[in-house]
C-alpha cells in the first residue's frame, strides 16, 4: 500500500533522510518510535504530500506521489494527480489541527461535501456516524474550543475517517494530551484498528499501545530504519544496541 | 453661543459629502485591500510586483497630490472631468487600499501553517483552503487594524474641500469663519465633535463586528485579550 524507494529528504544541508526504503502493505498497522529529531514525522508529511521528496519516489497504492505517467514519460506530478492520491491518505495531526472558524459539524462535512461532492444531508449522517463512534455524538454543535483536547483530537481522527482514506497517518496523536485524556483516544485507535481495514502509519510513545496495536514496529534513529520487527520481537529481544537504549529511555521516564 | 443654530445648519449641509465619501471610500477601500492584499501573496511574480508597486505607488506618494492628480491632470489625458465626489472617493478608496493591502498580507500569513496543512490533509483546493479556512480566520485579526485605517479615511475627506467638494471642513472654513470670524474657535470645535462622533461610529460598528467573528472562531474577548496581554500566539 506504501512504498518507500530510495526516498532522500534534505532541509537545506541537512539530510533527514537519505536512501530510505520500506514498504508497508495494505491493511498493515505499523508504528514508527524513535529518538525526536529522527525524521519520522517528515515521513509521514512526505506521504500527505506536505513536503516533497529531494530523491527516491513514494507510491501510494501503487501510484507516485511525486510523478505521474504522460503518454509513456514519467513527469513531475501536476496539483491534479497529487489531489487524486491525496483522497487515498488521511492524517492526524499532534496539536489536531481543526478548524477554529467551524464547529464540529463544519469540521467534519466540510471536505466531504467539497471534495468528495456529498450532499449536505449524506455529510452530516457521515458526520453523525463517525461522532458516535468516537464517543462524542451529542457534540455535533459545539464549537472546536469548547472540547477538550481529548476530545478536539477525537474529532479529529473522525474529520479523517469522515474522507474514508484507505491509509491514516498518525503523527504523535496523543502527545499533546493531558495525561488521563491519552488512554480514551488510544482506545479508540485500537477499536478503529481491529474493525476496519485502514492502513495504519503512526508514529508515537506510547510504547504499550505500539506493542499491542501494530503488526510491525520500525525503529530508527538518524533517519534510517534501526530495526524493522514484530512488536513482541523488537520489545522484548531488539536486536540492535541503539534500539535497547531507546526503549531503555522511554520505559524508565 | 447664539449662532450655534447657524452653525450646526451650514455645517450639516457638508455632512452629506463627508458621509458619502467616507462610505464609499471604505467600500473601495476594503475591495482594493483584499485583491492587492492577497495579490502581494500570489504564487505568480508578475502579480505580486504590480500589487507591489500599487501599494508602494499610494503609499510612499501625498494623497493631496493624488487627489489634484486626479482631479486637475487626469482630465486634461483622458478628455473629461470626472465627478468630483467619485473621483474623491477614488482618491481615499486607492490611497487608503494601499495600506490595507498590507493588513490583508499580514492577517492571512498569521493564520498558523498548521490550519493550512489540516486542510491540504483533507485535500481541499487552495481556493477552498483561502476562502473556507484561511480569510474566515485573517478576518479576526484584520478587524482592529482596519478600524484605525478607516478612522483615518474619515479624517482625510477633509483633504476633498481642496477640489471644491462642500464637506463640512470645507463649509466651515469656507462658509462660517468668513462670516462669524471672531467665532472661529466655537466653530472648529463643533467640527472636532462631529469629527469625533462619526470616528466613534466606525468604531461602535468594528468593534461589533470584531465581537461577532471572535465568536466565530471560538474565541471570547477575554481570551483574545489574554492572549494578547501574554504575548503568546495562536496554537
Ligand atoms: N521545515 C523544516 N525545516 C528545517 N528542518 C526541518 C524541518 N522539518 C524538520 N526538520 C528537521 O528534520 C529533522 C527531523 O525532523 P522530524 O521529522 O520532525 O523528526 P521527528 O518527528 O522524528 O522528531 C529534525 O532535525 C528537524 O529539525
Ligand atoms: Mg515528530
Amino acid at each position: 500500500m506504501i512504498e518507500f524507494d530510495g526516498v532522500e529528504k534534505r532541509f537545506g544541508d541537512h539530510v533527514v533522510l537519505s536512501e530510505l526504503s520500506f514498504a508497508v502493505a495494505p491493511g498493515e498497522h505499523v508504528c514508527l518510535i524513535g529518538p525526536s529529531g529522527s525524521g519520522k514525522t517528515t515521513i509521514l508529511r512526505l506521504l500527505m504530500t506536505l513536503e516533497k521528496v529531494d530523491a527516491g519516489t513514494i507510491t501510494v497504492g501503487g501510484t507516485s506521489l511525486s510523478h505521474m505517467d504522460k503518454g509513456g514519460t514519467l513527469v513531475p506530478a501536476d496539483d491534479k494527480h497529487v489531489r487524486e492520491v491525496r483522497k487515498r491518505i488521511g492524517m492526524v495531526f499532534q496539536q489536531f489541527n481543526l478548524f477554529p472558524n467551524m464547529t464540529v459539524r463544519g469540521n467534519l462535512i466540510e471536505a466531504p461535501t467539497r471534495v468528495l461532492g456529498l450532499s449536505k444531508e449524506e455529510a452530516t449522517a457521515r458526520a453523525q456516524e463517525l461522532l458516535d463512534l468516537v464517543g462524542l455524538g451529542d457534540r455535533m454543535d459545539s464549537h472546536p474550543t469548547q472540547l477538550s483536547g481529548g476530545q478536539q483530537q477525537r474529532v479529529a481522527i473522525a474529520r479523517a475517517l469522515a474522507m474514508r482514506p484507505d491509509v491514516l497517518l498518525l503523527d504523535e496523536v496523543t502527545s499533546a494530551l493531558d495525561p488521563e485524556l491519552v488512554a480514551g483516544v488510544l482506545t479508540l485507535l485500537r477499536d478503529l484498528g481491529a474493525s476496519t481495514d485502514i492502513t495504519f502509519l503512526c508514529v508515537t510513545h506510547e510504547m504499550g499501545f505500539a506493542r499491542d496495536f501494530s503488526d510491525r514496529v520500525m525503529m530508527f534513529d538518524g533517519g534510517r530504519v534501526i530495526e524493522d520487527a514484530a512488536p513482541e520481537k523488537l520489545f522484548t529481544a531488539p536486536e540492535h544496541e541503539r534500539t535497547r537504549a531507546f526503549l531503555h529511555a522511554v520505559v524508565d521516564r | 453661543m447664539d449662532n450655534l443654530g447657524t452653525f450646526l445648519s451650514v455645517l450639516s449641509q457638508g455632512l452629506p459629502f463627508t458621509i458619502i465619501a467616507t462610505v464609499g471610500g471604505i467600500a473601495l477601500t476594503i475591495v482594493l485591500s483584499f485583491v492587492a492584499g492577497l495579490a502581494l501573496l500570489s504564487s505568480s511574480r508578475t502579480v505580486r510586483i504590480i500589487a507591489r508597486v500599487y501599494v508602494e505607488g499610494l503609499r510612499g506618494t501625498s494623497e493631496v497630490v493624488q487627489l489634484f492628480w486626479i482631479f486637475f491632470a487626469l482630465p486634461v489625458l483622458v478628455g473629461f472631468q470626472i465627478v468630483p465626489i467619485w473621483a474623491g472617493i477614488l482618491v481615499l478608496g486607492l490611497n487608503h487600499g494601499a495600506y490595507g493591502a498590507e493588513i490583508v498580507r499580514g492577517a492571512v500569513q498569521s493564520v498558523p501553517r498548521a490550519q493550512i496543512e489540516g486542510a491540504i490533509a483533507l485535500n481541499l483546493t487552495p481556493a477552498q483552503r483561502m476562502r473556507r479556512v484561511v480569510l474566515p480566520q485573517a478576518v479576526v485579526e484584520m478587524l482592529p487594524p482596519f478600524n484605525n485605517l478607516f478612522i483615518q479615511l474619515l479624517k482625510s475627506t477633509a483633504l476633498l474641500s481642496f477640489v471644491s467638494i462642500n464637506e463640512i471642513t470645507r463649509q466651515a472654513q469656507q462658509v462660517l469663519v468668513p462670516r462669524f470670524n471672531p467665532q472661529a474657535f466655537e466653530i472648529f470645535l463643533l467640527l472636532l465633535v462631529m469629527y469625533l462622533v462619526m470616528s466613534l461610529v466606525i468604531t461602535a460598528v468594528m468593534r461589533t463586528l470584531e465581537r461577532v467573528a471572535a465568536a466565530r472562531v471560538g474565541r471570547t474577548p477575554s481570551a483574545r485579550s489574554r492572549r494578547q496581554a501574554t504575548g503568546a500566539g495562536v496554537a
